[in-house]
């Protein structure tokens, strides 16, 4: 069968499955909001750094004294570029700065400096992995824009605490054209794009902290209908379990709405975790109207080619090519390759240690197993007590025979908690498989001449007693034999 | 063209102002006047002519990605009516 032919296989699949649950098509886009990793805000030097004391990190400019002007991070541009080159989007040479305006406490100047009719970057893809298929999510822009300050909402008394530390912290804004048909799907294409903005360095991917924040637009359609329906915007969801949880929870809400042949009302919804739902934000209600403008304290930004050849050559490999490598050059399976690249530190750990000697699949079992079940955070490999060599040395002993799987288990615990060596834990403790076949060979005499009875069951033919022999000597050698030896000599004593 | 007073209205509140039916009455006809006085570029042909948003001939000036001391949080805070425990107090917000 062709490949055409299993891919074309797999999406009728899909589709009867996804139509038998719902006569309605979904439709989802994405903005994803994105902190940058600079040192500084967007447009003056106040430190960008998370959890400073609040107010600390403020200056006139980000806390919109009057007479001050502001000016543009060159980094913040940079790492703009980095994310647009590396999915392929078009550089806008000439792009432009505009006034988004509203009043909120967070919003010290009455506005939020953002672009509009100008972005930085238009078009591009993001390519995700989704349901065994690769699919090419097209980006509409990414734009340059400061984010607001922060409101504390105290349960009790009258008033909001406002913090203007992360006013005028830059972020980009990636919008997704609304390409996405399921939950499971959005919630993959926001893990994919965190794998990309921290391979390209330029996001440091804490969604706890809230460096990736994501606005979900969901609309829904009768099957081969063109027309987009009514769409909802779900705002400001940190997560990709929430994510997908909110649109669930959507596409039960407006499905159910529209098969008792209510219309979907456009408006703004927020999700509440702890009630496991969409709730409508009535603040937000009144119609949009940010009467945007060109930004008079800024001249547009001009984007050099020299700029645009400099990135584009200084972009790092992607998860995907990663994974697509691991796959083809170490011969990695799917599983193994997808997961070894969520996390640049992983892929960094399983390089350093193949590197240094060890067989790649041998790597990535004991990673995914026996690493992964000792961090609580994935990235945390980086700082792990045993560092990649350690791992391949210790490879290596089981690959030799030297130690058996078990042992290695053992050794590796003891590697972690002490920080010393495989080699040097198995010389100490004795804990070398023996393969010398004589010492073995007396073992297993020693058992067969103790049970004359049940060597005499074996021949007889109850051949199941085999496993016991086998646990009498690992026993007697203290799990040191070589299963397979104690084995190939049993084999020859009992039926030879 | 002909700004109406409910225009004004609208305008008025999304900048929070609060407009008296006279001060409305007022400003639609002067806001008219001034957007005919601009219809006038309306009789030049500037099909070839690019919008300028800016005079100078400048392209954005940068700064490279160097922290610079914040000022004292005491004289940050001392620009609003009200502050405690180092926030700024402001009216409760509902969302």
């Amino acid at each position: 069968m062709t490949m055409a032919m299993t891919m074309a296989k797999t999406m009728a699949k899909t589709m009867a499955k996804t139509m038998a649950k719902t006569p309605w098509e979904v439709v989802i886009g994405l903005e994803v909001h994105v902190q940058l990793a600079t040192q500084t805000k967007l447009f003056c030097g106040c430190s960008t750094q998370f959890g400073a004391p609040p107010n600390t990190n403020v200056c006139a400019v980000c806390s919109g004294q009057p007479g001050v002007l502001p000016v543009l991070n060159a980094q913040a541009i940079t790492f703009a570029l980095k994310l647009g080159l590396a999915t392929g989007g078009t550089i806008r040479r000439r792009s432009r700065f505009a006034r988004k305006n509203y009043f909120y406490p967070d919003l010290p100047k009455g506005y939020q400096i953002s672009q509009y009719d100008e972005p930085l970057v238009e078009g591009g893809a993001v390519e995700i992995w989704y349901e065994g298929q690769p699919r090419s999510i097209g980006l509409t822009r990414i734009h340059l824009e400061e984010d607001a300050g922060k409101n504390v909402h105290l349960a009790t008394g009258a008033a909001s605490l406002v913090d203007l530390n992360r006013a005028g912290v830059p972020l980009i804004e990636v919008v997704s054209e609304p390409a996405l048909r399921a939950p499971e799907e959005a919630a993959e294409y926001m893990r994919t794009l965190r794998g990309i903005v921290r391979a390209l360095g330029i996001c440091d991917g804490n969604l706890e902290q809230g460096s990736l924040r994501c606005d979900a637009n969901i609309s829904l359609r009768p099957w081969g209908q063109q027309a987009l329906g009514t769409k909802v915007e779900v705002k400001n969801i940190n997560s990709f379990r929430f994510v997908q949880k909110a649109l669930e929870y959507e596409i039960e809400r407006q499905g159910g709405l529209l098969t008792r042949g209510q219309t979907i009302q456009q408006e703004t919804r927020q999700w509440n975790a702890e009630g496991g739902r969409t709730e409508s934000m009535r603040s937000k209600e009144e119609a949009h109207d940010y009467r945007y403008f060109p930004e008079p304290d800024l001249p547009p930004v001009m984007i050099e080619e020299g700029l645009i050849d400099a990135v584009r050559a200084a972009l790092p490999e992607l998860p995907l090519q990663r994974r697509q490598r691991l796959m083809e050059q170490d011969g990695l399976s799917e599983y193994d390759a997808t997961e070894l690249t969520r996390e640049s530190e992983l892929t960094d750990y399983y390089s350093r240690a193949v590197a240094a000697g060890a067989l790649p699949k041998r790597v990535a079992n004991w990673m995914l197993t026996e690493l992964l079940s000792r961090v609580t955070d994935a990235r945390d490999v980086a700082q792990a007590p045993v560092a990649p060599a350690g791992l391949a040395e210790l490879l290596g002993l089981l690959e030799s025979g030297k130690v058996s799987g078990k042992l290695a288990k053992e050794i590796w615990a003891k590697m972690w908690d002490s920080g010393r060596t495989a080699l040097q834990i198995a010389t100490e403790g004795g804990l070398f498989q023996q393969s010398d076949s004589g010492a073995i060979e007396q073992a297993v005499r020693a058992v067969v001449d103790a049970h004359p009875d049940r060597v005499a069951d074996y021949r007889a033919g109850k051949t199941k007693l085999m496993g016991w022999f086998v646990g009498q000597v690992m026993q007697a050698t203290q799990g040191k034999a070589n299963p397979q030896l104690v084995n190939t000599l049993l084999t020859q004593l009992l039926d030879g | 063209m002909k700004i109406s007073p409910e225009q004004v209205q609208k305008v008025g509140e999304l900048a929070r102002l609060q407009l008296s039916v006279d001060e409305t009455a007022a400003l639609a006809e002067q806001l008219s006047r001034l957007v005919e006085h601009f219809e006038q570029l309306d009789e030049l042909d500037t099909a070839a002519v690019e919008p300028t948003s800016h005079v100078l001939p400048l392209g954005c000036p940068e700064r490279p990605d160097v922290t610079v001391a914040s000022l004292a949080r005491e004289l940050v805070l001392s620009q609003a009516p009200l502050h405690e425990d180092g926030y700024f107090v402001v009216p409760k917000i509902i969302d």
